[in-house]
């Protein structure tokens, strides 16, 4: 915590969570002046220019898939399923971080989740809005989709079937993207009424006085909100435990060898932390560096992800191991067969070498605290387990669909141009969203770094605390 | 509202600036010990404390959104069970209609999205909000209190006000500036 038992000067002090000399005003202002202003960074254009335009490429792709069909897509019998439930996977991963760090670490006292929280739960609902687009187009006619996904009464009489792990998908899905919104926007509030009481332009001033509900920062209010935060963000704990772990079963439920593993939930929840904490650095490092945020995202926040990222990078190992285990421990041919085609002798066995490389040797720079503290090494770090982190999904995917039972249907998967153009188009979505909302919303939740303040933590008056 | 003459008051009350949290904190307290229970204060954060010092409790959210989760949970459960048994029963892989393992998930998730939603419109329902316009919005310098400005209001509807004896007691507690606010 902040008030620590050792004075400031001292090394066992830890690196403060805010840069010294700031008052309640200064981090509003600060923090209200990277949306309120007419100026925007250079940097911010091209930025954005270059997202849209794979966000066109996106449109274009889902154009020619809505006209032609699924056929466009490499996917083929025997591996029916590939970059749709790929990317699916990984965009919902990324999404596990912003919850992790604004309800786990909130339940855990962690305050310096406080600076990352806004814009890492921001990152959440993108990335989950990036991953629902798979599921519903992957069915070829997605204005369909809802009866095939919701329980609604139609006119067949027909529903889905509960005993399917794809429909617990469906549930998990949607109430994490709800309540994701929910507790972001509830988060949003407080901060809403600063943008409207500072906000000079009278229409963004009417814009944020609707979106702030008329919040006016009562004693009465402040308490009920932090109660139903703290409880949302214990609702949300196990959500989000639950929700990567019903991502697992899609595969563990099933027969296939490579997917049907008892390690998939724990392995599968720590690899959506990994790659999640991965992205909230992909995306931190340039935000600071383009709002000039040092003061409020500061080495102690980027060296407590890098350590976070460590841990979970070596449990999405040990998920590996045991994944290997298993193969072999099982004593069943056609496990012992995934395993050698999946790493040593099949056409793909190079993507689980690469696999390795990103998600297991490169992060082990971050044991030095000297690493820790370079921002570039970081960096690259977590570029290298962005792309481990999907290529994990492409190899447990495709290498374990495209040589099965039977040698007769074994096949090779490839993908086509509108794959990766629909890959490379939700990473376009994703950064145009969250690009957009730095310049739109509060990136930083500017009522909680206040708190942060010493002064903000009066003690109750003497007569008051009658022990 | 109809049993006083406070009721009829012109105006909706005072409020008072106070330089600090701590000093908000303390006000707080005194208000309360002067015996004043239409009392409200108001800050850029949640302070601890703050809503206690002025003799509120509330903690009826948490049994909502216990009611909202069972809800949820039978909600969820009841859907699988009717779809699966009730309205149209199928054979699938020789499973029984009633696969009340298969049927734990989505009932889990079920129970959060309920009690979640529970938990958010409660709290808002009871503060009140949206509520685009309060009284206290009239005070002049109030737009500083969602920024860095510490606030304290006595109605004018409280039992107990006396317009002289209020004012004297938040000058006297250390407030910058006391001002009338019209309803």
């Amino acid at each position: 915590m902040a008030d620590s038992q050792y004075p400031q000067d001292d090394f066992r002090a830890p690196t403060p969570i805010i840069g010294p000399g700031h008052s309640y005003r200064t981090i509003t202002d600060k923090l209200a002046s990277v949306v309120l202003t007419k100026s925007t960074p250079v940097v911010w254009f091209p930025i954005v220019g270059v997202s849209f335009l794979l966000l066109m490429g996106l449109m274009l792709a889902l154009t020619y898939l809505f006209a032609r069909g699924v056929g466009i897509w490499g996917n083929n019998v025997p591996v029916g399923w590939a970059f749709d439930i790929i990317n699916f996977v990984w965009w919902i991963g990324i999404g596990h971080a912003g919850t992790l760090i604004s309800a786990i670490l909130l339940l855990f006292k962690q305050d310096w989740r406080t600076s990352i929280n806004r814009f890492a739960e921001a990152m959440t609902l993108f990335a989950v809005a990036c991953a629902a687009i798979f599921p519903l187009v992957h069915t070829g006619r997605p204005w369909l989709a809802i009866y095939w996904l919701f329980p609604y009464p139609n006119t067949m009489t027909l529903w889905p079937n509960f005993r399917s792990p794809l429909i617990w998908d469906v549930f998990a899905v949607s109430t994490y993207a709800s309540v994701s919104a929910l507790f972001w926007f509830i988060g949003l509030i407080p901060d809403m009424a600063t943008f409207r009481d500072k906000a000079e332009n009278p229409a963004l001033k009417r814009m944020y006085g609707v979106l702030s509900l008329g919040w006016r920062g009562s004693a009465r209010h402040w308490y009920r909100y932090e109660h139903a935060y703290l409880l949302l963000a214990g609702i949300s704990t196990p959500l989000v435990l639950s929700v990567h772990t019903v991502v697992s079963f899609d595969f563990a439920v099933s027969v296939l060898p490579g997917w049907h593993a008892t390690i998939f939930p724990p392995y599968f929840v720590a690899g959506a932390i990994y790659a999640g904490f991965a992205m909230v650095l992909t995306l931190a490092i340039p935000l600071r560096a383009m709002f000039r945020l040092h003061d409020f995202i500061t080495m102690r926040h980027l060296e407590n992800m890098a350590k976070v990222m460590l841990l979970t990078g070596l449990i999405v190992v040990y998920g590996y191991v045991c994944e290997a285990f298993f193969g072999w421990y099982s004593g069943n041919e056609y496990e012992r067969f995934m395993l050698i085609n999946r790493i040593f002798e099949g056409p793909y066995a190079w993507t689980y070498w690469v696999l390795l490389l990103c998600n297991f040797l490169v992060p082990q720079v971050l044991w030095s605290k000297r690493m820790r503290r370079n921002i570039g090494a970081l960096f690259t770090v977590a570029m290298f387990v962005n792309v481990g982190m999907w290529l994990e999904r492409f190899v447990i995917v495709v290498t374990s669909l495209h040589r099965d039972f039977l040698p007769s249907s074994w096949d090779m998967y490839y993908p086509t141009i509108w794959d990766f153009m629909t890959l490379f188009g939700t990473i376009g979505l994703f950064l145009t969203l969250m690009f957009v909302f730095v310049r739109v919303l509060p990136l930083i939740s500017v009522f909680e770094m206040r708190t942060l303040l010493p002064e903000a933590r009066p003690k109750p008056s003497s007569e008051g605390g009658s022990h | 509202m109809a049993h006083g003459p406070a009721a009829a008051a012109p105006y909706y009350g005072l409020m008072a600036e106070f330089a600090s949290a701590e000093a908000l904190l303390g006000a707080a307290h005194r208000v309360r010990e002067a015996g004043y229970t239409k009392t409200d204060a108001y800050s850029p954060f949640p302070i601890h404390g703050l809503a206690e010092a002025l003799g509120f409790r509330d903690r009826r959210i948490s049994k909502f959104v216990l009611a909202g989760g069972i809800t949820g949970a039978l909600t969820g459960y009841g859907l699988e069970y009717w779809t699966s048994v009730v309205a149209y029963p199928l054979n699938i892989g020789g499973r029984p209609y009633h696969s009340w393992v298969s049927f734990i998930p989505p009932a889990f998730e079920t129970t959060i999205l309920f009690a979640a939603f529970t938990a958010g419109i409660t709290m808002m329902a009871l503060n009140g909000l949206p509520q685009p316009y309060h009284p206290v919005f009239n005070a002049p310098r109030f737009s500083l209190a969602s920024q860095e400005g510490f606030f304290l209001s006595i109605e004018a509807a409280d039992p107990k006000f006396d317009e002289q004896a209020a004012r004297r007691l938040l000058s006297g507690l250390g407030a910058r500036e006391v001002v009338q606010l019209e309803h």
